[in-house]
């Protein structure tokens, strides 16, 4: 990556290596992919995130080739693959269930895609050594699939969809059926994996935080459509959406209406006989406009007393205690009946607490702490 | 192991009794020294010596062998072709149909599947023999083949064939290496049902053999209209014989598999 970010989605003369051109996908008279366009660069690390249904497996089939488009096109290189069959896309798929051949050892897993290409004797046996190794799966290689862990099935898995070096590498769910803490093992594997051999991954997931841990853009997807497309830090700072905005992670939405109040900055008048609150926009919206601010809870400032410089301060008492450990998120009720989230780091020990239920609380923050959206 | 209540033993017997005391009995008089059937002579095992010299029955024998091996061999290749299409093929047109009319042979009275085969060989103008009842046996068996692979079928995972394309198999190469090799078992099963219900079938074999070809069960028959003769006796003794060791090493093979996978799975288990 040298000293440049990698971003070559802002590249104008950078060529997309995939690319989905109005593409439209039906099953029977029910719309999975909606006239759905995208670019996806060489060397990315792409996620599609959403919700269960919302079309993500039924793209990276479009992609591998088993199913086909209604309408539109999808290049790869530039070049149309819509007609080309699965077995001659330079692409390949790790499926959500891993699909190991289970009358093959895990060796013979690995070798499945070089042995199509009647790869010389010698050179395959080193391709699929190179692999083990680099799924650290060498004392398996004899093994059955069914005589090995998921965690290890799961890389036999990956092991074997990269062992063909393909241009671009498919992961649908992959690791949906292992525990929390071997997934963040493996995210952080697959990442290194990644820049190790330089393919280009997509991958469906539909935890947020595993999109953002690992991907260099994030596709939030609804319902065949694209929401917004964009970096990691992007989509969680610069939502451009409520239903974006609300999708990752935890965010507290204050609905009410907007009116001017010098540069970029709008007074927002939100319920009544409390206070209006501040926040800048580099989106326009004109005086009467309703408007959505999302705010994050570790943006927002606790305190027992009225912070005195404050752009935005809310009075309300404790409902609820969230701890999470090394975080707490207190539920703060309004006079109005609203909640709102505000999470603290617990740097001190639980019993030396600050704050308990019922008790009246300041919330604070700053005009730039949250976005202004308008739905 | 528990204790049997005296009912249950009583149970025990009496239906084993029932199946199997006219086996015994046909066992033990193909020992008879006598030409009486139903008298005790002393214990000889001259009748099998007689049966080996018998060339019709040994003729016979052949044709039923190289009839079963064909049939159920072409029944098994269509049968798997049949099944892997219905369950496969998607809903092309006419898909419901085609799966009713791979089926109703099991259904229709073997005395009618017989009949029309032997009009169509008359009508073609096709010599009775070896060929018509090999002919005969792939369309009765092709069914029950294909009822055994396709529920094999419907329960395999459809992922492996897609992970076989998406590795650069052709469709016929994704069948032939991946999904062949793992429906096996059940292929062979269909196979070793047809080959059963072609070494013993009476009906459609002699509406579809001629003078040329006769089956075993067909000459057995016709025997016995003669009367029962100790020869035959101890030919059946010898199926009984076949099929028994038959069946005790199908299970022997199937439970020494179901043990080493028992035990790769523990194996597995442990080394996690
Ligand atoms: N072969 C199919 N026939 C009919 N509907 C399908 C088919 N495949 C997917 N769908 C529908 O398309 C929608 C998107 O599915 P999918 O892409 O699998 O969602 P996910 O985002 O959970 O992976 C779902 O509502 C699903 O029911
Ligand atoms: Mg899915």
């Amino acid at each position: 990556m040298n000293s440049t970010v990698f971003a070559p989605w802002d590249d104008p003369q950078e060529k997309p290596l995939i690319r989905f051109r109005n593409v439209t996908k039906r099953f029977g008279d029910f719309t999975a992919i909606d006239n759905l366009s995208l670019d996806i660069y060489q060397r990315e690390f792409f996620a599609l995130l959403g919700p269960s249904g919302c079309g993500k497996t039924t793209m990276m089939r479009l992609l591998a080739g088993f199913d086909n488009p209604t309408e539109g096109r999808i290049e790869l290189s530039g070049q149309n693959i819509v007609p080309v069959p699965p077995n001659k896309r330079a692409v390949n798929m790790m499926f959500q269930s891993y699909a190991l051949f289970p009358h093959l050892s895990v060796w013979d897993n690995i070798a499945f895609g070089l042995r199509r290409d009647n790869m010389p004797k010698h050179d395959l046996a080193d391709r699929v050594e190179e692999m083990l190794k680099l799924t650290r799966l060498e004392k398996f290689a004899r093994r059955k699939p069914h005589q090995i862990s998921g965690g290890q099935r799961q890389r036999v898995a990956l092991a074997r969809s990269l062992a063909k070096a393909p241009k671009l590498l498919l992961l649908d769910e992959p690791l949906g059926a292992l525990d929390k803490k071997l997934r963040q093992d493996t995210q952080f594997e697959l990442m290194d994996i990644q820049e190790k051999t330089g393919t280009t991954f997509v991958i469906v997931t539909h935890d947020q935080e595993e999109a953002m841990t690992v991907a260099s853009r994030v596709a939030v997807m609804d319902e065949g459509k694209l929401i917004q497309v964009a970096t990691p830090d992007r989509i969680y700072e610069n939502p451009e959406s409520v239903y974006v905005a609300d999708f990752i992670g935890d965010v507290n939405i204050i609905e009410g209406r907007a009116s001017a109040q010098g540069e970029d900055t709008y007074r927002i008048d939100w319920a009544e006989g409390q206070a209006p609150l501040l926040a800048t926009s580099p989106r326009p919206f004109s005086d009467g406009d309703t408007c959505h601010l999302a705010i994050r809870p570790e943006k927002i400032t606790i305190s027992a007393d009225r912070p005195e410089d404050a752009a935005n301060a809310v009075q309300g008492k404790v409902h609820d205690i969230a701890y999470l450990g090394n975080l707490s998120t207190y539920h703060v009720e309004l006079a109005s009946g609203a909640i709102i989230k505000a999470q603290t780091a617990n740097t001190r020990r639980i019993s030396r607490r600050s704050f308990t239920w019922e008790d009246p609380v300041w919330l604070s923050w700053t005009a730039t702490a949250g976005v202004l959206l308008a739905n | 192991m528990t204790r049997l209540s005296w009912f249950n033993v009583v149970s025990l017997t009496l239906g084993f009794a029932f199946l199997y005391i006219p086996m015994i009995i046909l066992v033990i008089f193909s020992f008879n020294e006598s030409k009486l059937v139903t008298v005790w002579a002393g214990f000889s095992t001259k009748w099998y010596g007689e049966l080996l010299q018998n060339e019709a029955f040994l003729n016979a024998a052949w044709v039923t062998l190289k009839v079963a091996v064909f049939s159920s061999t072409i029944a098994t290749v269509l049968g798997t072709m049949a099944a892997y299409v219905m369950v496969r093929g998607g809903r092309f047109l006419g898909r419901t149909l085609f799966s009713g009319m791979i089926y109703a042979p099991l259904v229709m009275p073997e005395v009618i599947t017989g009949l029309s085969l032997l009009l169509l060989f008359i009508g073609i103008g096709l010599d009775r023999g070896v060929l018509t009842i090999v002919l005969a046996h792939t369309t009765f068996s092709m069914c029950y083949v294909s009822v055994v692979v396709s529920s094999r079928l419907v329960t395999f995972d459809r992922s492996l064939e897609e992970a076989a394309l998406d590795l650069g198999c052709s469709p016929a190469q994704a069948f032939r290496l991946v999904t062949l090799p793992i429906i096996a078992p059940a292929v062979v099963a269909g196979w070793l049902l047809a080959f059963t219900l072609s070494l013993d079938d009476l009906v459609i074999a002699s509406f579809t053999s001629g003078p040329s070809a006769t089956t075993l069960p067909i000459k057995i028959f016709s025997a016995v209209r003669l009367g029962v003769s100790p020869e035959i006796n101890a030919l059946s003794t010898i199926m009984i014989g076949i099929v028994t060791v038959g069946v005790i090493v199908a299970s022997l093979v199937s439970k020494r598999n179901s043990v080493r996978q028992q035990q790769e799975e523990q194996a597995a288990a442990r080394a996690q």
